[in-house]
Protein backbone atom coordinates (compact mmCIF):
# COMPACT_ATOMS: atom_id res chain seq x y z
CA UNK A 1 0.00 0.00 0.00
CA UNK A 2 1.36 2.74 -1.12
CA UNK A 3 -0.03 5.68 1.60
CA UNK A 4 -2.02 4.25 4.46
CA UNK A 5 -4.35 6.08 6.57
CA UNK A 6 -3.46 4.45 9.48
CA UNK A 7 -2.02 4.13 12.43
CA UNK A 8 -4.23 6.32 13.70
CA UNK A 9 -3.49 8.33 16.39
CA UNK A 10 -6.25 9.48 19.25
CA UNK A 11 -5.28 12.50 21.44
CA UNK A 12 -7.65 13.35 24.20
CA UNK A 13 -10.78 12.99 22.75
CA UNK A 14 -14.19 13.00 24.93
CA UNK A 15 -17.15 12.68 23.35
CA UNK A 16 -20.05 14.22 24.99
CA UNK A 17 -23.86 15.25 24.50
CA UNK A 18 -25.71 17.04 26.82
CA UNK A 19 -23.41 17.98 29.24
CA UNK A 20 -22.91 14.63 30.01
CA UNK A 21 -19.63 12.64 29.34
CA UNK A 22 -19.68 9.46 26.89
CA UNK A 23 -16.64 8.57 26.17
CA UNK A 24 -13.37 9.16 27.21
CA UNK A 25 -10.72 11.17 27.16
CA UNK A 26 -9.31 8.75 25.04
CA UNK A 27 -5.70 8.18 23.84
CA UNK A 28 -4.95 5.06 22.24
CA UNK A 29 -3.73 4.44 18.49
CA UNK A 30 -5.13 1.78 16.03
CA UNK A 31 -2.02 0.34 14.30
CA UNK A 32 -2.39 -0.64 10.67
CA UNK A 33 -3.21 -4.20 10.88
CA UNK A 34 -5.31 -6.48 12.91
CA UNK A 35 -8.84 -7.91 13.80
CA UNK A 36 -9.51 -5.77 17.05
CA UNK A 37 -12.39 -6.52 19.60
CA UNK A 38 -14.01 -3.81 21.19
CA UNK A 39 -15.66 -5.27 24.81
CA UNK A 40 -17.40 -3.87 27.54
CA UNK A 41 -21.06 -3.96 28.97
CA UNK A 42 -23.60 -1.95 27.90
CA UNK A 43 -23.66 1.85 28.17
CA UNK A 44 -19.72 1.46 28.60
CA UNK A 45 -18.86 3.44 25.16
CA UNK A 46 -18.31 1.02 22.63
CA UNK A 47 -20.64 2.09 20.01
CA UNK A 48 -19.40 5.98 20.80
CA UNK A 49 -16.09 4.77 20.88
CA UNK A 50 -16.78 3.01 16.86
CA UNK A 51 -18.60 6.20 15.91
CA UNK A 52 -15.88 8.41 17.25
CA UNK A 53 -13.04 7.04 14.98
CA UNK A 54 -15.39 6.75 11.93
CA UNK A 55 -15.60 10.53 12.14
CA UNK A 56 -19.06 10.04 13.52
CA UNK A 57 -18.78 11.70 16.41
CA UNK A 58 -17.60 15.23 17.28
CA UNK A 59 -14.88 15.75 19.39
CA UNK A 60 -15.04 17.54 22.37
CA UNK A 61 -12.41 20.67 23.67
CA UNK A 62 -8.99 19.55 23.22
CA UNK A 63 -8.90 16.19 21.59
CA UNK A 64 -7.81 15.21 18.15
CA UNK A 65 -8.11 12.43 15.93
CA UNK A 66 -4.97 12.30 13.85
CA UNK A 67 -5.09 9.93 10.33
CA UNK A 68 -1.85 9.74 8.18
CA UNK A 69 -3.73 11.74 5.52
CA UNK A 70 -5.55 14.53 5.95
CA UNK A 71 -8.72 13.96 7.56
CA UNK A 72 -11.27 14.74 4.67
CA UNK A 73 -9.67 12.01 2.51
CA UNK A 74 -9.62 9.62 4.88
CA UNK A 75 -13.14 9.90 5.50
CA UNK A 76 -13.43 7.87 2.08
CA UNK A 77 -11.56 4.74 2.87
CA UNK A 78 -13.81 3.81 5.60
CA UNK A 79 -16.44 1.87 6.29
CA UNK A 80 -18.81 1.31 8.74
CA UNK A 81 -21.62 -1.79 9.48
CA UNK A 82 -23.95 -0.96 12.23
CA UNK A 83 -25.95 -3.10 14.62
CA UNK A 84 -29.39 -2.89 12.69
CA UNK A 85 -28.28 -3.06 9.37
CA UNK A 86 -29.83 -0.15 7.28
CA UNK A 87 -31.58 -0.95 4.23
CA UNK A 88 -31.92 1.58 1.08
CA UNK A 89 -35.94 1.02 -0.81
CA UNK A 90 -33.59 -0.27 -3.67
CA UNK A 91 -32.86 -3.85 -4.49
CA UNK A 92 -30.07 -5.67 -3.02
CA UNK A 93 -27.63 -5.11 -5.83
CA UNK A 94 -28.40 -1.02 -6.20
CA UNK A 95 -27.90 -1.20 -2.43
CA UNK A 96 -24.27 -2.91 -2.92
CA UNK A 97 -23.95 -0.98 -5.75
CA UNK A 98 -24.49 2.22 -4.31
CA UNK A 99 -21.32 3.22 -2.64
CA UNK A 100 -19.57 2.74 -5.69
CA UNK A 101 -22.38 5.47 -7.96
CA UNK A 102 -21.68 8.19 -5.47
CA UNK A 103 -17.86 7.81 -6.08
CA UNK A 104 -17.60 8.63 -9.42
CA UNK A 105 -18.35 4.68 -10.55
CA UNK A 106 -20.71 4.41 -13.60
CA UNK A 107 -23.83 2.92 -12.85
CA UNK A 108 -23.07 -0.07 -15.30
CA UNK A 109 -19.81 -0.83 -13.85
CA UNK A 110 -20.97 -0.31 -10.33
CA UNK A 111 -23.73 -2.93 -10.96
CA UNK A 112 -21.09 -5.31 -12.36
CA UNK A 113 -18.60 -5.00 -9.57
CA UNK A 114 -22.06 -4.79 -7.06
CA UNK A 115 -22.94 -8.26 -8.45
CA UNK A 116 -19.57 -10.19 -7.75
CA UNK A 117 -19.89 -9.26 -4.18
CA UNK A 118 -22.98 -10.40 -3.57
CA UNK A 119 -22.01 -14.07 -5.23
CA UNK A 120 -19.64 -13.80 -2.72
CA UNK A 121 -21.42 -12.94 0.28
CA UNK A 122 -23.66 -15.61 -1.43
CA UNK A 123 -26.66 -13.57 -2.32
CA UNK A 124 -26.18 -14.39 -6.05
CA UNK A 125 -30.22 -15.49 -6.21
CA UNK A 126 -31.41 -12.49 -3.86
CA UNK A 127 -29.70 -9.64 -6.31
CA UNK A 128 -33.26 -7.99 -7.98
CA UNK A 129 -35.17 -8.57 -4.38
CA UNK A 130 -36.24 -5.71 -2.11
CA UNK A 131 -33.10 -5.44 0.24
CA UNK A 132 -36.15 -4.38 2.69
CA UNK A 133 -37.68 -7.92 2.16
CA UNK A 134 -34.50 -9.65 2.84
CA UNK A 135 -33.74 -11.40 6.47
CA UNK A 136 -32.17 -10.22 9.53
CA UNK A 137 -28.71 -12.73 8.48
CA UNK A 138 -29.13 -11.36 4.76
CA UNK A 139 -29.57 -7.80 5.47
CA UNK A 140 -25.84 -7.74 8.01
CA UNK A 141 -24.49 -9.86 4.96
CA UNK A 142 -25.58 -6.92 2.43
CA UNK A 143 -23.99 -4.31 4.50
CA UNK A 144 -21.07 -5.82 5.09
CA UNK A 145 -20.75 -6.18 1.25
CA UNK A 146 -21.80 -2.99 0.90
CA UNK A 147 -18.95 -1.59 3.37
CA UNK A 148 -16.64 -4.26 1.60
CA UNK A 149 -16.86 -3.23 -1.80
CA UNK A 150 -14.80 0.17 -1.87
CA UNK A 151 -12.19 -1.51 -0.31
CA UNK A 152 -12.04 0.31 2.70
CA UNK A 153 -8.29 0.58 4.43
CA UNK A 154 -10.66 0.44 8.16
CA UNK A 155 -13.55 -1.66 8.92
CA UNK A 156 -15.98 -0.39 11.91
CA UNK A 157 -18.80 -2.92 12.78
CA UNK A 158 -20.84 -2.42 15.90
CA UNK A 159 -22.57 -5.78 17.40
CA UNK A 160 -23.17 -6.76 13.90
CA UNK A 161 -24.20 -10.27 14.63
CA UNK A 162 -26.31 -9.07 17.75
CA UNK A 163 -29.59 -10.32 16.15
CA UNK A 164 -28.19 -13.08 14.04
CA UNK A 165 -28.81 -16.80 14.99
CA UNK A 166 -25.91 -19.12 15.32
CA UNK A 167 -25.48 -19.64 11.23
CA UNK A 168 -25.56 -16.49 9.80
CA UNK A 169 -23.52 -15.76 12.91
CA UNK A 170 -21.19 -18.06 11.04
CA UNK A 171 -21.08 -16.77 8.31
CA UNK A 172 -20.60 -13.60 8.74
CA UNK A 173 -17.47 -14.41 10.97
CA UNK A 174 -16.35 -16.27 7.99
CA UNK A 175 -16.71 -13.05 5.96
CA UNK A 176 -15.30 -10.87 8.09
CA UNK A 177 -12.21 -12.98 8.74
CA UNK A 178 -11.75 -13.12 4.28
CA UNK A 179 -11.81 -9.56 4.28
CA UNK A 180 -9.65 -9.24 7.05
CA UNK A 181 -7.32 -11.92 5.31
CA UNK A 182 -7.87 -9.67 2.56
CA UNK A 183 -5.69 -6.44 4.39
CA UNK A 184 -8.66 -4.74 5.78
CA UNK A 185 -7.53 -3.14 9.67
CA UNK A 186 -10.82 -4.81 11.09
CA UNK A 187 -12.39 -2.94 14.53
CA UNK A 188 -15.55 -4.55 16.07
CA UNK A 189 -17.46 -4.67 18.98
CA UNK A 190 -19.20 -7.30 20.30
CA UNK A 191 -20.51 -8.46 24.08
CA UNK A 192 -20.29 -11.98 23.08
CA UNK A 193 -17.50 -13.44 24.58
CA UNK A 194 -17.22 -16.46 22.29
CA UNK A 195 -17.62 -14.31 18.87
CA UNK A 196 -14.37 -12.43 20.67
CA UNK A 197 -12.63 -15.61 21.31
CA UNK A 198 -12.89 -16.82 17.73
CA UNK A 199 -11.98 -13.57 16.65
CA UNK A 200 -10.29 -11.44 18.22
CA UNK A 201 -6.22 -10.54 17.64
CA UNK A 202 -6.44 -7.98 20.28
CA UNK A 203 -9.15 -6.62 22.99
CA UNK A 204 -9.90 -3.41 23.58
CA UNK A 205 -11.88 -3.29 27.34
CA UNK A 206 -14.43 -0.01 27.90
CA UNK A 207 -16.00 0.65 30.64
CA UNK A 208 -17.24 4.17 32.06
CA UNK A 209 -15.99 5.49 28.56
CA UNK A 210 -12.53 4.69 29.24
CA UNK A 211 -10.64 2.41 27.68
CA UNK A 212 -9.31 0.29 30.60
CA UNK A 213 -7.07 -2.25 28.65
CA UNK A 214 -5.72 -2.98 24.88
CA UNK A 215 -4.19 -6.46 25.55
CA UNK A 216 -3.44 -9.15 22.64
CA UNK A 217 -6.09 -11.70 22.56
CA UNK A 218 -4.60 -14.91 24.00
CA UNK A 219 -3.09 -12.38 27.08
CA UNK A 220 -6.47 -11.09 27.60
CA UNK A 221 -8.38 -14.08 28.06
CA UNK A 222 -5.27 -15.70 29.97
CA UNK A 223 -4.80 -13.30 32.71
CA UNK A 224 -6.87 -9.80 31.94
CA UNK A 225 -5.01 -6.71 34.00
CA UNK A 226 -8.42 -4.85 35.25
CA UNK A 227 -10.20 -5.77 37.64
CA UNK A 228 -13.30 -5.24 35.79
CA UNK A 229 -12.18 -7.43 32.48
CA UNK A 230 -11.64 -10.77 35.15
CA UNK A 231 -15.08 -10.22 35.72
CA UNK A 232 -16.69 -9.49 33.00
CA UNK A 233 -14.79 -12.80 31.32
CA UNK A 234 -15.82 -14.72 34.51
CA UNK A 235 -19.62 -13.98 33.88
CA UNK A 236 -20.43 -11.63 36.35
CA UNK A 237 -22.30 -8.54 35.98
CA UNK A 238 -19.88 -5.50 35.90
CA UNK A 239 -22.10 -2.27 36.34
CA UNK B 1 -83.10 14.74 -6.21
CA UNK B 2 -84.26 15.15 -9.56
CA UNK B 3 -82.02 17.02 -10.57
CA UNK B 4 -78.91 14.68 -9.27
CA UNK B 5 -80.44 12.08 -11.62
CA UNK B 6 -81.03 15.00 -14.34
CA UNK B 7 -77.38 15.99 -13.95
CA UNK B 8 -76.46 12.46 -14.15
CA UNK B 9 -77.70 11.80 -17.28
CA UNK B 10 -76.41 14.81 -18.94
CA UNK B 11 -73.29 14.42 -17.62
CA UNK B 12 -73.48 11.05 -19.50
CA UNK B 13 -74.50 12.41 -23.25
CA UNK B 14 -72.13 14.68 -22.72
CA UNK B 15 -69.56 12.14 -22.69
CA UNK B 16 -70.85 10.20 -25.24
CA UNK B 17 -71.57 12.58 -27.34
CA UNK B 18 -67.78 14.06 -27.01
CA UNK B 19 -69.63 17.26 -26.49
CA UNK B 20 -67.14 19.78 -27.89
CA UNK B 21 -67.09 22.11 -25.03
CA UNK B 22 -67.26 20.05 -22.45
CA UNK B 23 -63.79 18.50 -23.78
CA UNK B 24 -62.57 21.73 -24.44
CA UNK B 25 -62.44 22.99 -20.66
CA UNK B 26 -61.68 19.47 -19.73
CA UNK B 27 -58.55 19.45 -21.25
CA UNK B 28 -58.02 23.18 -21.03
CA UNK B 29 -58.43 22.29 -16.36
CA UNK B 30 -55.95 19.24 -16.99
CA UNK B 31 -53.44 21.60 -18.95
CA UNK B 32 -53.44 24.22 -15.88
CA UNK B 33 -53.27 21.98 -12.92
CA UNK B 34 -51.07 19.72 -14.61
CA UNK B 35 -48.60 22.23 -15.63
CA UNK B 36 -48.58 23.76 -11.82
CA UNK B 37 -48.56 20.42 -10.39
CA UNK B 38 -45.38 19.98 -12.30
CA UNK B 39 -43.47 23.49 -11.88
CA UNK B 40 -44.84 23.10 -8.14
CA UNK B 41 -43.47 19.73 -7.65
CA UNK B 42 -40.17 20.93 -9.23
CA UNK B 43 -39.65 23.54 -6.49
CA UNK B 44 -41.77 21.89 -3.29
CA UNK B 45 -40.15 18.32 -3.89
CA UNK B 46 -36.46 19.44 -3.53
CA UNK B 47 -37.39 22.06 -1.60
CA UNK B 48 -38.82 19.75 0.91
CA UNK B 49 -36.44 17.30 0.97
CA UNK B 50 -33.05 20.19 1.37
CA UNK B 51 -35.61 21.06 4.91
CA UNK B 52 -35.19 18.03 5.71
CA UNK B 53 -31.50 17.70 5.43
CA UNK B 54 -30.46 20.78 6.20
CA UNK B 55 -29.96 22.22 9.80
CA UNK B 56 -30.04 25.95 9.99
CA UNK B 57 -31.08 29.01 12.08
CA UNK B 58 -34.21 29.66 10.81
CA UNK B 59 -35.32 26.01 9.84
CA UNK B 60 -37.96 25.66 12.34
CA UNK B 61 -39.62 28.75 11.82
CA UNK B 62 -39.32 28.57 7.46
CA UNK B 63 -41.09 24.66 8.34
CA UNK B 64 -43.52 26.26 10.52
CA UNK B 65 -44.54 29.42 7.56
CA UNK B 66 -44.36 26.23 4.77
CA UNK B 67 -47.21 24.53 6.71
CA UNK B 68 -49.11 27.49 7.53
CA UNK B 69 -48.86 28.19 3.85
CA UNK B 70 -50.84 25.04 2.98
CA UNK B 71 -53.90 26.85 4.34
CA UNK B 72 -53.30 29.94 1.99
CA UNK B 73 -56.68 31.20 0.90
CA UNK B 74 -56.84 30.58 -3.00
CA UNK B 75 -58.97 33.69 -3.13
CA UNK B 76 -56.46 36.02 -1.82
CA UNK B 77 -53.79 34.23 -4.01
CA UNK B 78 -55.43 34.85 -7.04
CA UNK B 79 -56.11 38.50 -5.74
CA UNK B 80 -52.57 39.26 -5.04
CA UNK B 81 -51.28 37.92 -8.71
CA UNK B 82 -54.32 39.85 -10.79
CA UNK B 83 -52.86 43.06 -8.98
CA UNK B 84 -49.34 41.78 -9.78
CA UNK B 85 -50.19 40.60 -13.02
CA UNK B 86 -52.77 43.85 -14.03
CA UNK B 87 -51.73 46.54 -16.73
CA UNK B 88 -51.03 48.84 -13.47
CA UNK B 89 -49.02 45.93 -11.87
CA UNK B 90 -44.94 45.53 -11.99
CA UNK B 91 -45.35 42.70 -14.84
CA UNK B 92 -48.26 44.11 -16.72
CA UNK B 93 -46.12 44.61 -19.57
CA UNK B 94 -45.86 40.67 -20.40
CA UNK B 95 -50.24 41.14 -20.76
CA UNK B 96 -50.51 37.41 -19.17
CA UNK B 97 -53.91 38.98 -16.99
CA UNK B 98 -56.72 36.80 -18.24
CA UNK B 99 -54.18 33.74 -19.84
CA UNK B 100 -53.77 30.29 -18.79
CA UNK B 101 -50.67 31.34 -17.62
CA UNK B 102 -51.73 33.51 -15.35
CA UNK B 103 -53.92 30.96 -13.64
CA UNK B 104 -50.69 28.29 -13.84
CA UNK B 105 -48.80 30.74 -12.23
CA UNK B 106 -51.83 31.21 -9.12
CA UNK B 107 -51.99 27.56 -8.94
CA UNK B 108 -48.25 26.85 -8.68
CA UNK B 109 -48.31 29.17 -5.88
CA UNK B 110 -51.20 27.65 -3.71
CA UNK B 111 -49.74 24.76 -4.28
CA UNK B 112 -46.09 24.82 -4.17
CA UNK B 113 -45.97 24.99 -0.14
CA UNK B 114 -48.47 21.93 -0.04
CA UNK B 115 -46.21 19.79 -1.51
CA UNK B 116 -43.05 20.95 0.00
CA UNK B 117 -44.74 20.55 3.29
CA UNK B 118 -45.82 17.24 2.76
CA UNK B 119 -42.79 15.72 1.04
CA UNK B 120 -40.99 17.59 3.78
CA UNK B 121 -43.11 15.21 6.14
CA UNK B 122 -42.29 11.49 3.98
CA UNK B 123 -38.56 12.81 3.67
CA UNK B 124 -37.93 13.73 6.82
CA UNK B 125 -38.57 9.66 7.99
CA UNK B 126 -36.77 8.27 5.32
CA UNK B 127 -33.85 10.45 6.57
CA UNK B 128 -34.02 9.66 10.10
CA UNK B 129 -33.39 6.11 8.99
CA UNK B 130 -31.07 6.74 6.35
CA UNK B 131 -29.42 9.37 8.27
CA UNK B 132 -26.33 7.73 9.93
CA UNK B 133 -25.44 5.11 6.60
CA UNK B 134 -25.62 8.17 4.51
CA UNK B 135 -23.00 10.21 6.60
CA UNK B 136 -20.95 7.17 6.83
CA UNK B 137 -21.06 6.56 2.85
CA UNK B 138 -18.93 10.39 2.71
CA UNK B 139 -21.63 11.21 0.52
CA UNK B 140 -22.40 15.04 -0.58
CA UNK B 141 -25.36 16.97 0.00
CA UNK B 142 -26.32 16.84 -3.19
CA UNK B 143 -26.17 13.40 -3.62
CA UNK B 144 -27.99 12.92 0.01
CA UNK B 145 -30.83 15.33 -1.41
CA UNK B 146 -30.96 12.84 -4.65
CA UNK B 147 -31.18 9.94 -2.92
CA UNK B 148 -33.61 10.67 -1.15
CA UNK B 149 -35.94 11.78 -3.40
CA UNK B 150 -35.26 8.70 -5.51
CA UNK B 151 -35.63 6.18 -2.47
CA UNK B 152 -39.33 8.51 -1.65
CA UNK B 153 -40.59 8.76 -4.38
CA UNK B 154 -43.26 6.99 -3.38
CA UNK B 155 -44.47 8.87 -0.44
CA UNK B 156 -43.63 11.98 -2.84
CA UNK B 157 -45.88 11.10 -5.57
CA UNK B 158 -48.67 11.01 -2.59
CA UNK B 159 -47.41 14.84 -2.35
CA UNK B 160 -48.12 15.67 -6.11
CA UNK B 161 -51.26 13.56 -6.21
CA UNK B 162 -52.38 15.62 -3.29
CA UNK B 163 -51.47 18.80 -4.80
CA UNK B 164 -53.12 17.88 -8.22
CA UNK B 165 -56.47 17.43 -5.93
CA UNK B 166 -56.14 20.55 -4.65
CA UNK B 167 -55.52 22.08 -8.03
CA UNK B 168 -57.86 20.80 -10.01
CA UNK B 169 -61.13 21.62 -8.02
CA UNK B 170 -59.33 24.68 -7.08
CA UNK B 171 -62.43 27.51 -8.27
CA UNK B 172 -61.29 31.23 -6.56
CA UNK B 173 -57.89 31.94 -7.46
CA UNK B 174 -58.41 30.61 -11.34
CA UNK B 175 -61.88 32.53 -11.60
CA UNK B 176 -59.84 36.03 -10.47
CA UNK B 177 -56.66 36.10 -12.83
CA UNK B 178 -58.27 33.68 -15.48
CA UNK B 179 -61.66 35.55 -15.81
CA UNK B 180 -63.87 32.71 -16.82
CA UNK B 181 -63.63 33.65 -20.73
CA UNK B 182 -65.11 31.38 -23.06
CA UNK B 183 -62.96 29.29 -25.30
CA UNK B 184 -60.07 30.96 -23.35
CA UNK B 185 -59.84 30.65 -19.81
CA UNK B 186 -63.04 29.06 -19.31
CA UNK B 187 -62.22 25.26 -16.91
CA UNK B 188 -65.01 23.03 -15.39
CA UNK B 189 -64.69 24.44 -11.83
CA UNK B 190 -65.59 28.08 -12.99
CA UNK B 191 -67.83 26.54 -15.59
CA UNK B 192 -69.66 24.39 -13.08
CA UNK B 193 -69.59 28.17 -10.55
CA UNK B 194 -70.90 30.09 -13.72
CA UNK B 195 -73.80 27.28 -14.63
CA UNK B 196 -75.01 27.21 -11.08
CA UNK B 197 -75.25 31.51 -11.23
CA UNK B 198 -76.98 31.20 -13.75
CA UNK B 199 -79.73 28.41 -12.50
CA UNK B 200 -78.50 25.48 -14.68
CA UNK B 201 -77.97 23.23 -12.01
CA UNK B 202 -78.45 19.76 -14.57
CA UNK B 203 -75.44 21.53 -16.50
CA UNK B 204 -73.33 22.49 -13.55
CA UNK B 205 -73.85 19.05 -11.83
CA UNK B 206 -73.03 17.16 -15.21
CA UNK B 207 -69.53 18.79 -14.96
CA UNK B 208 -68.78 18.33 -11.41
CA UNK B 209 -69.32 14.44 -12.13
CA UNK B 210 -66.99 15.07 -15.02
CA UNK B 211 -64.65 16.81 -12.71
CA UNK B 212 -64.55 13.92 -9.94
CA UNK B 213 -64.49 11.59 -13.05
CA UNK B 214 -61.40 12.93 -14.01
CA UNK B 215 -59.56 13.41 -10.56
CA UNK B 216 -60.44 9.54 -10.14
CA UNK B 217 -59.23 8.64 -13.23
CA UNK B 218 -55.90 10.80 -13.39
CA UNK B 219 -54.91 9.28 -9.51
CA UNK B 220 -56.00 5.59 -10.82
CA UNK B 221 -53.38 5.92 -14.50
CA UNK B 222 -50.57 7.32 -12.08
CA UNK B 223 -50.97 4.83 -9.62
CA UNK B 224 -50.88 2.24 -12.47
CA UNK B 225 -48.01 3.91 -14.31
CA UNK B 226 -45.91 4.27 -10.97
CA UNK B 227 -47.16 0.51 -10.07
CA UNK B 228 -47.72 1.55 -6.37
CA UNK B 229 -49.42 -1.39 -4.19
CA UNK B 230 -47.75 -3.61 -6.81
CA UNK B 231 -44.46 -5.05 -5.69
CA UNK B 232 -43.23 -3.89 -2.40
CA UNK B 233 -44.41 -2.61 1.13
CA UNK B 234 -43.39 0.91 0.72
Amino acid sequence: MVTSILPLTVNDAVVRRRGKTLLGPVTTTVSDTGLSIVMGPNGAGKTTLLRLLHGMERVSSGGSLQWQIPEEDARALQAFVFQSPIMMRRTALDNVAYPLTTHGVSKKDARVRAAEWLERVGLADSAQKQATVLSGGERQKLALARALIRKPEILFLDEPCANLDGRATREFESLLKQAHDDGTRVVMSTHDIGQARRLAEDVWFIHHGQILEQTPAAEFFAAPKSSEARAFINGDIVE
Amino acid sequence: MNEILAGLLQAGRLIVTFDADLIEISLRSLQVTLTAVAIASAIGLPLGCWLAVRRFRFRRFVIATLNALMGLPPVVVGLIVYLMLSRAGPFGVFGLLFTPTAMIIAQVIILTPLIASIAHQAIRELWAEYHDLLISMNTTRLQRIGTLLWDGRRALLTASLAGFGRGIGEVGAIMIVGGNIDNATRVLTTAISLETGKGNFSLALALGFVLIGLAVLVNLLIHTLSRTEVSGRW
